[in-house]
C-alpha cells in the first residue's frame, strides 16, 4: 500500500485516540462539546480518506453523516439545551483526573496487546485502524463510567459510536457500512431529543443521574 | 409452492410495518385495538405456512430449519398479547392514564416492535440482524417510557444507555467476525451471511472468532438480560405498559438469544476457537443464582417476574451453554413454555395491577377470593413457572438437570439449588397475593381471559403429551444447534 496513504490514515485514527483523551479530562460542559466536534470531525474526514483510498464511494456518505449530524447538528443543539437547561458550570468526575488518564493509558496499551497479535494476517492499515477503534472504545466506556452527568455520558456513547465506525470503515469492503451509521444516527438522535423531551432535569431537578436511583422502586 | 415463498417471507415483514403505518394514521381509539391483535393474526397465520413453504436463502433473508421455531413462537405470543391488549388498553383509556395520542403511537410501535423481531430472526446478514435489534431495542424504549412518570423516565432511559451500549459492543463482534469472513470468503454481502459464514467457518481465524464472540456475547447478552449485564430489566418491566412487559420477557430476549446462538453455532464450527459453552454456563447459572436470591426482597409484583425471566434466561443459556442434543432439545422447550408461561403470567399481572391501581405486593392479598378467575390464572401460571409438575416447565427443567448431571455433577447440582430458592419465593410471595383476607379495590375484573388461559393450557398439554412431530422437529434443530 501506497506509504502516503497509511500515514494519512494512522494519522487521523492516532488523532481519535488523542482527542478521546481530550474527552477523559473535559470538565467544562462547552469545552466537553467543542472536543467532541473535533473527535466527529476526525472521524469524519477519516471515514473519508478511507472512501479515497479504498475506491469506495458509499463510504463518502459515513462522512458526510458523522460531520453533518455529529459535527455540527448534535453539539449545537447540546449547547442550546445545555445553555437552556441551565448546567453550564463545572462538572464533577468520580475520580480524580491523574487516575482516569492511567486508567485510559492503560485501555490504549490494552487493546493495543489484544488486538495487534490476532489480526496478524490483516492488512497494516485494518490492523492498526482497529487496535484504535477499541481503544477509542474503552476509552468511551471509561468515560461513561467516570461521569455523573447525563449529557457527558451521552457524549462518551457518541464516542463510542465514533470508534465503531471506524472499526467499520477500516474492515475494508464490509457491507451496510452506510445503513449502519444511519442507524446510529437515529439512536443518536432519539437519544438527544431523549435528553429534552424526557426532560431529566425538569423531572428530577438535577442532571445527575445517580439522583434518579431514588426511583428505582422496590420499596414500599 | 415454492415460488410463493419469497413473497410469505416478505408478507412477515410487510404486515407488521404496513399495519403500524395505518395504525400511526387511524384516530378511532376502540378500533385500534382490534385492528392492532387483526394484524397479528394475520403475521402469525403466514408465518405458520413457513413450516409447509422454505423459500431460498438470499443474501439477506433466509428461513432455515433453526429460525422458524423462533418466529412461529414470536408471531403466536405477539398475537395474543395484542388480544390481551386490546383489553388492557381499553382500561388504560378508561382511566385516562393514556390519552389517544399515546394510545395511537402506542400501537404503532407494538407493531414496528413486531417488524424489528421478525426481520431480527429472519436476516441472513448478521449486520441486518443488529440493524433490527437495534430497533427493536429503540421501539421498547419509547414504549417503556409511555407512562411518563418519573419512574418510567428512569427506567427507559436507563435502559436506553445500557442497551445502546450492549448494542455497540455487539456491533464490534460483528465487525471482527465479519474481518475473520473475508479473510476467508472474499469481501462484500458473503462474508456476512450467515448461512456462509456456517459452512466456511472452519477456515476462519479463530483468534479473531474467539474476541469477536466476547464482544457479541456481552453485547446481545445485556439485551438477553444475563447476570451482570441485567440492570435495565427489572426497571423496563416494571414501569412499561404490561403487554410490553409480557413481550419483552416472552419475545425480545429470545430475540437476543437467538442471535448469540447463531454466532455460537460459527463458533463451534472452528475447531480452532474457544468452546463457547463454558462462557455461556457461567452467565447463565450466575443469572440463575443471582434472581433466585433477588426474588426474595421484591415488592413490586412486576419486578418480582422480571426477576424471575432473569432466571429463566439464566437457565436457557445455561442449556445451551452445556450443548449436546439433549441439552439444547430441552433448552429450545423450556424456551418456548418460558415465552408462553411468562406472558401468561403478565396478562393476569397487568389486569391485576390495573383492578388494585398499585403493582405493591403487600397492598394486593386474596386475590383467589375476590376475582377467582385471575386469582386462581395467577396461581397456576406462578405453579407452571416455578417448574411444578405436570407442567411443560417441569419437564424441560427435569431434562436440562439430569443432562447435567453424568457431565458436570457440581453445575447440575448449582442450578438445582437456583430452581429450588425460585420456588421458595416465589411460592411465598403467591401465598400472600392469592390467599387470605382480599385487600383493595374488589371492582370485577373486565379482563378478556382467554390469552392466558390458552398459554397455560398449551403449557399443560405440552407437560403431558408432546406430540411426536413436535419431538422429533424440535431433536432435529437441537442437533443443527451443536
Amino acid at each position: 500500500m501506497d506509504r502516503l496513504a497509511l500515514d494519512v490514515a494512522h494519522l487521523f485514527a492516532g488523532g481519535l485516540v488523542l482527542a478521546s483523551f481530550m474527552l477523559l479530562y473535559q470538565d467544562r460542559m462547552f469545552g466537553l462539546l467543542n472536543i467532541f466536534a473535533l473527535h466527529a470531525l476526525i472521524v469524519s474526514l477519516s471515514v473519508a480518506w478511507q472512501a479515497h483510498i479504498q475506491l469506495a464511494p458509499h463510504l463518502y456518505v459515513t462522512a458526510a453523516i458523522a460531520l453533518v449530524v455529529k459535527a455540527i447538528i448534535i453539539p449545537v443543539v447540546l449547547h442550546r439545551i445545555i445553555v437552556r437547561l441551565g448546567i453550564h458550570r463545572t462538572i464533577e468526575t468520580v475520580g480524580g483526573i491523574g487516575q482516569i488518564m492511567l486508567a485510559g493509558i492503560a485501555l490504549v496499551a490494552l487493546s493495543i496487546l489484544v488486538m495487534l497479535p490476532i489480526t496478524a494476517q490483516a492488512g497494516t492499515l485494518t490492523r492498526e485502524d482497529l487496535a484504535f477503534s477499541l481503544s477509542v472504545i474503552l476509552l468511551g466506556l471509561l468515560m461513561m463510567i467516570s461521569r455523573r452527568n447525563a449529557v457527558s455520558q451521552v457524549i462518551g456513547f457518541m464516542s463510542i459510536e465514533n470508534g465503531l465506525i471506524l472499526a467499520a470503515t477500516a474492515a475494508k469492503g464490509m457491507p451496510l457500512v452506510v445503513e449502519i451509521s444511519v442507524a446510529f444516527s437515529i439512536i443518536i438522535a432519539l437519544i438527544v431529543v431523549g435528553i429534552f423531551l424526557f426532560r431529566i432535569r425538569e423531572r428530577f431537578d438535577t442532571m445527575d443521574v445517580h439522583a434518579m436511583g431514588r426511583f428505582r422502586g422496590g420499596q414500599p | 409452492m415454492t415460488e410463493f415463498g419469497p413473497i410469505l417471507v416478505m408478507a412477515i415483514l410487510v404486515l407488521p410495518i404496513g399495519s403500524a403505518a395505518l395504525l400511526a394514521l387511524v384516530p378511532d381509539t376502540r378500533a385500534t385495538g382490534h385492528l392492532n391483535a387483526l394484524a397479528s393474526l394475520l403475521t402469525f397465520l403466514v408465518s405458520t405456512s413457513l413450516f409447509f413453504v422454505r423459500p431460498e436463502p438470499g443474501p439477506f433473508l433466509i428461513v432455515d430449519d433453526v429460525n422458524v421455531v423462533f418466529i412461529v413462537l414470536t408471531t403466536f405470543v405477539a398475537f395474543t398479547t395484542s388480544v390481551f391488549s386490546s383489553s388492557y388498553i381499553a382500561h388504560e383509556l378508561d382511566t385516562t392514564r393514556l390519552t389517544p395520542t399515546y394510545l395511537r403511537f402506542y400501537h404503532a410501535m407494538y407493531q414496528t416492535l413486531m417488524f424489528a423481531m421478525n426481520l431480527a430472526l429472519l436476516s441472513n446478514n448478521v449486520g441486518l440482524m443488529w440493524v433490527a435489534i437495534e430497533l427493536a431495542t429503540l421501539t421498547t424504549v419509547l414504549m417503556v417510557g409511555l407512562y411518563r412518570t418519573p419512574a418510567a423516565l428512569e427506567a427507559a432511559w436507563k435502559y436506553f444507555i445500557l442497551g445502546s451500549v450492549g448494542i455497540a459492543l455487539a456491533l464490534f463482534g460483528t465487525i471482527l467476525v465479519y474481518l475473520a469472513a473475508s479473510a476467508v470468503v472474499g469481501e462484500g454481502l458473503d462474508a456476512m451471511a450467515w448461512s456462509v459464514l456456517v459452512k466456511r467457518a472452519a477456515s476462519f481465524d479463530p483468534h479473531l472468532l474467539n474476541l469477536a464472540f466476547a464482544f457479541l456475547l456481552l453485547g446481545y447478552g445485556t439485551k438477553v438480560g444475563l447476570v451482570p449485564l441485567h440492570a435495565w430489566l427489572p426497571d423496563a418491566h416494571a414501569e412499561g405498559p404490561t403487554p410490553i412487559s409480557a413481550v419483552l420477557s416472552g419475545l425480545l430476549l429470545n430475540v437476543a438469544l437467538f442471535a448469540v446462538l447463531r454466532f455460537k453455532m460459527v463458533m463451534s464450527a472452528n475447531p480452532g476457537a474457544l468452546a463457547p459453552g463454558p462462557l455461556m454456563v457461567t452467565l447463565g447459572l450466575l443469572s440463575v443464582l443471582f434472581a433466585a436470591f433477588m426474588l426474595f426482597r421484591r415488592h413490586d409484583i412486576k419486578r418480582m417476574f422480571a426477576y424471575s425471566s432473569i432466571e429463566h434466561m439464566g437457565i436457557i443459556t445455561f442449556a445451551f451453554g452445556m450443548g449436546g442434543p439433549l441439552a439444547n432439545f430441552a433448552g429450545l422447550l423450556h424456551m418456548t413454555f418460558h415465552s408462553l408461561t411468562k406472558s401468561a403470567i403478565f396478562f393476569s399481572v397487568g389486569h391485576i395491577a390495573q383492578i388494585k391501581g398499585t403493582q405493591t405486593m403487600s397492598e394486593i392479598r386474596g386475590l383467589t377470593v375476590s376475582h377467582p378467575v385471575l386469582g386462581w390464572g395467577l396461581v397456576l401460571g406462578v405453579m407452571t413457572i416455578v417448574g411444578l409438575p405436570p407442567m411443560g416447565i417441569f419437564m424441560s427443567e427435569f431434562l436440562i438437570i439430569t443432562s447435567t448431571f453424568p457431565r458436570q455433577p457440581v453445575l447440575a447440582v448449582a442450578l438445582g439449588l437456583g430452581l429450588l430458592l425460585t420456588l421458595g419465593a416465589l411460592l411465598l410471595r403467591l401465598n400472600g397475593l392469592a390467599f387470605g383476607e382480599p385487600y383493595g379495590n374488589e371492582a370485577p375484573a373486565q379482563a378478556s381471559f382467554i390469552p392466558m388461559f390458552a398459554h397455560l393450557g398449551l403449557v399443560l398439554a405440552a407437560g403431558i403429551f408432546l406430540p411426536p412431530a413436535l419431538v422429533s422437529w424440535f431433536q432435529y434443530v437441537a442437533g443443527l444447534l451443536g
